[in-house]
């Protein structure tokens, strides 16, 4: 499996949209939030980029802000990169949801949403998911002791 | 006269022996079709990726493999990759080698599960599953060699194993790859053309190969629907690279398929079972790693082709002694996606067998 240098897929993602790229590195790039659905569907209709298949999404706390990783493939390139977005605010933290370009999103936001307290917007069926209905607080955040 | 019908709501589970630990299927049904379906979980939630935030990286091995119980080998490979990945750890060859073996072994052993409780579910009650249990027992007996247990190993350390296999051991799975292929024939003449099995298997619970893509499934799901994609041979880990197998896979994707895909991945094991066995060379199983591991700052995502799908681990350390996020990719909570689309349309009688067919373990799928 190629690894897609970030830096190279910034520079191609400015292009076609100017500012919507925070930082970049060899093994990641980080997407203004408010680019994210567009830059995600740029990455999974081009031709010679087809990521068609979502392999995982999660979270990082770092109390500043909530990072969100995405991790993207191409079953039929057999290549991958790594999509971050920031999010910021802890009392009421949202993103765009993914799932209407790659349904596999769909339990992974839901659990983000459940043990983060990020809310995707978009998403068809958001609720908790491992812990039940009226739990307190966002266990996997890091003031959550 | 116009008969009147209204849809109804049945629960499935939590406590129910088909649903292979506590899962619910809140099903509603029209007669006794399936209209919707709502899958419930969180019954076996513990919270590890929380707990592993406040333990040393070795420490959370043993968390590992109370992941996927019935393939703990395998959960603590991809952990161990991952820190390796994360601390630029190298590995002795031998070492290697004894992982292939283990992680083989482990996919043997979790498909016999796999498959023997698929026919249970099926209604072949209990007679495949003992059968299978037998070639289980001479696996497990392995690993009780290697490590002293039989379900929980924590076998595998950062760096290598924790310690050489016995003396015993290699005689011992020399025998073994020996013998299973004929056992696997065994199971082909009792249930490839079995008619029960044909018919209550056969077209149903489709998945199609684009749904299969775009709903992230991964694994024996995502092959018999028709992907040839496999992570062992995608992006090899480990040594993978040096042996020689076939991605078995299906054409329709139905439960037969998967059902077809596990069995044909059995005999690609000991394939590559008899290649390692073969070429296993001498020397220590680990290299030289401070107790306390502390890896500089930074992330690492390690995958390996587990026996339920992709399993694969997401690290970020702060160059402090635990790690500061610990995520699980866990295969089967991302195939149960798919589980909906499969149900949709069929009776009541065949969710069971749609459900066993994906093979899941909670203990993965809530954490």
């Amino acid at each position: 499996m190629t690894v897609l240098s970030g830096k190279e897929i910034a520079h191609q993602i400015e292009k076609k949209f100017p500012k919507s790229i925070i930082e970049s590195s060899p093994q990641s790039l980080v997407v203004d939030r408010e680019f994210l659905l567009p830059v995600a569907t740029y990455l999974k209709t081009t031709p010679g980029l087809d990521f068609d298949y979502l392999t995982a999404i999660t979270a990082v706390d770092f109390l500043d802000y909530f990072e969100v990783i995405y991790q993207l493939t191409s079953l039929r390139r057999n290549h991958s990169l790594v999509v971050k977005t920031r999010c910021y605010g802890r009392d009421n933290p949202s993103l765009p949801s993914v799932v209407k370009l790659w349904r596999g999103a769909d339990f992974q936001e839901r659990e983000i949403y459940d043990l983060f307290g990020i809310t995707f917007e978009g998403h068809p069926n958001l609720k908790r998911i491992v812990l039940w209905e009226g739990f307190q607080g966002y266990p996997l955040r890091k003031d959550y002791l | 006269m116009v008969i009147k019908t209204e849809p109804f709501v049945v629960n499935f589970g939590p406590a129910h022996p088909s649903t292979h630990g506590v899962f619910r299927m809140r099903m509603t049904l029209d007669g006794e079709v399936i209209v919707d379906m709502e899958p419930v979980f969180g019954y076996l939630h513990r919270g590890i990726e929380k707990l592993a935030e406040e333990r040393t990286y070795t420490g959370c091995i043993p968390l590992t493999d109370r992941l996927d119980y019935l393939a703990s080998m395998s959960n603590n490979l991809a952990y161990v990759l991952a820190v390796e990945k994360l601390a630029g750890i190298p590995v002795p060859e031998r070492a290697e080698y004894i992982r292939v073996i283990m992680a083989e072994l482990q996919r043997i052993a979790s498909h016999l599960i796999a498959v023997g409780a698929f026919l249970n579910d099926c209604g072949a009650f209990m007679t495949p599953i003992v059968y299978m249990i037998r070639e289980r027992e001479k696996i497990l007996d392995l690993f009780e060699m290697a490590c002293g247990q039989r379900l929980t190993y924590n076998y595998m350390r950062v760096g290598g194993v924790s310690q050489d296999v016995p003396e015993e051991f290699l005689p011992a799975l020399g025998k073994f790859v020996k013998v299973m292929p004929g056992w696997i024939d065994e199971y082909d003449r009792l249930l490839k053309e079995n008619e029960i099995l044909l018919a209550r298997a056969k077209g149903v619970g489709i998945l199609p190969k684009e749904l299969a893509i775009n709903i992230s499934a991964s694994g024996p799901v995502l092959r018999a629907s028709g992907v040839k994609w496999d992570i062992r041979r995608a992006d090899p880990y480990s040594i993978y690279d040096r042996f020689e197998f076939d991605i078995p896979i299906g054409s329709v994707g139905d439960c037969y398929d998967r059902y077809r895909v596990r069995v044909e991945e059995m005999r690609q094991s000991v394939r590559i079972l008899k290649q390692a066995l073969k070429d296993l060379p001498e020397g220590k199983v680990r290299s030289d790693v401070p107790h306390l591991i502390r890896p500089p700052v930074g992330e690492a995502y390690a995958h390996i082709e587990a026996p339920r799908g992709e399993l694969g681990f997401y690290l970020v350390a702060d160059n402090s002694i635990a790690p500061y996020r610990f995520h699980v990719r866990a295969p089967t909570l991302i195939n149960l996606t798919a589980l909906r689309e499969m149900m949709v349309g069929w009776k009541i009688a065949d969710a069971i067998i749609i459900f066993g067919s994906i093979d899941i373990c909670m203990a993965e799928v809530d954490r």
